[in-house]
């Protein structure tokens, strides 16, 4: 999970999950703490996805 | 001034003594040059002069390599050089191990300058391309002439104890010496000058290689994954408050593991980042932000994943050295597979 996903890349990352920006990639400062939870929620959600889906190359999951 | 007098060192191949079935051949020294040394010869002009070649077959320098080590220094000593130049071996394995093995020997037993000249990927490019000058070559000996057109000069240079440029003026594979000095053209003229040239379509040169990373096949995806145990890895640099392992904020040279049992939520007062890469006042108030900690304690109580694992592992990404990232991969996904952990997420900042 990273916000610079053409570094993920570069490194060779298979399953990428772009996030929120650099300093706090899982949330977002600006918002109430709930809303926070719940923009980590789908980021989470996203990763899980990327975990159980089968993939042959590298795979950005927008 | 007196010529220098230069030792060459190369194979039973190029001294003409046979090809693999001579491999064996025990070291021996001729007066004179030999072979490639004609070429060099004639390059240093009346500035230098081969007084003798030293030859060894390739196997039994590698499969001997104190003995053999020992028995070529003697020999090259015994002519009382100024210089050695070893090879060049190309892309030939076992010779480039033994012209890298007999150079490094050479400057560091003897305290007599010594190059030697290899393809790139010559494995022994890598294993003495800090010790020594390995002048790059083509891949076969077709480079031979342009090969001594480089190594020469370089090699008359390095005698005569002058001062060496860098590795893309001078033509040596870089050895990770880097010089200050004054550039004339500040950073953002010659980035833009390099983008312009990119853009064109021109040959231009970069400040800063990147290294080649490597590709690894993609795991099969996770059948059950409320049953899987997930670890959370970060480059983000979270550690318990305080930084107890006192991980570097850049170039971090260990990563942490830290027992998360019991842990239902990253707080100010317990967990901080020690990244000194970015601006860390929000990882500081709540490190769930690096590191989801909290949602993932919601999810296992849930039953949407198995299980946290109960150790995370952070480290700082920041300058950190690839091989350095490499090394503690390889660690972290040992301890990781021992534990039984079946998925990890790497958070990256």
């Amino acid at each position: 999970m990273c916000t610079v996903v053409p570094i993920s890349l570069t490194v060779g990352a298979n399953r990428i999950v772009p996030t929120v920006a650099i300093p706090h990639p899982l949330g977002n400062p600006a918002l109430p703490l709930e809303e926070e939870q719940e923009i980590r929620r789908k980021l989470l959600d996203k990763a899980l996805k990327a975990l159980t889906t089968e993939v042959s190359e590298q795979t950005v999951f927008e | 001034m007196a010529k220098f007098r230069v030792v060459h060192y190369i194979n039973q191949f190029f001294a003409q003594v046979g090809g693999e079935e001579k491999a064996d051949h025990r070291p021996e020294s001729r007066e004179g040059f030999v072979g490639p040394g004609m070429a060099f010869n004639a390059a240093f002009g009346d500035k230098a002069e081969i007084v003798g070649t030293v030859i060894c077959g390739d196997s039994y320098f590698n499969e001997n390599l104190e003995t053999a080590t020992k028995e070529v220094l003697g020999l090259i000593s015994s002519f009382k050089p100024d210089l050695v130049i070893a090879g060049p071996a190309f892309n030939a394995g076992r010779y480039g191990m033994a012209c890298g093995t007999v150079a490094a020997a050479v400057e560091r037993e003897l305290d007599i300058p010594a190059i030697t000249g290899m393809y790139k990927e010559n494995p022994g490019v890598d294993s003495f391309k800090k010790d020594i000058y390995i002048i790059e070559t083509k891949n076969s000996a077709a480079g031979m002439r342009d090969a001594v057109k480089v190594m020469a000069p370089f090699a008359l240079k390095l005698a005569a104890g002058e001062e060496i440029g860098a590795s893309v003026e001078e033509g040596y594979i870089p050895n990770g010496i880097r010089v200050n000095f004054f550039e004339e053209k500040r950073g953002s003229e010659r980035a833009v000058d390099m983008l312009l040239a990119k853009l064109a379509g021109k040959p231009f040169t970069t400040e800063f290689p990147m290294p080649d990373f490597d590709r690894v096949e993609p795991k099969p995806a996770i059948v059950d994954i409320s049953k899987a145990t997930i670890a959370l890895v970060t480059s983000g640099g979270i550690v318990p408050k305080g930084n107890p392992d006192r991980i570097e904020s850049s170039s971090a040279s260990k990563y942490g593991k830290y027992d998360i049992e019991g842990v239902f939520d990253l707080t100010e007062s317990t967990y901080e980042t020690a990244h000194g890469g970015y601006d860390p006042v929000y990882a500081n108030l709540d490190a769930d932000r690096v590191l989801p900690v909290d949602i993932l304690r919601e999810y296992e109580k849930d039953g949407k994943i198995g299980k946290l694992h109960r150790y995370f592992y952070s480290t700082t990404g920041n300058g950190t050295a690839v091989a350095s990232a490499k090394a503690y991969a390889a660690a972290i996904g040992k301890e990781l597979v021992a534990d039984g952990v079946d998925a990890v997420i790497l958070t990256s900042t």
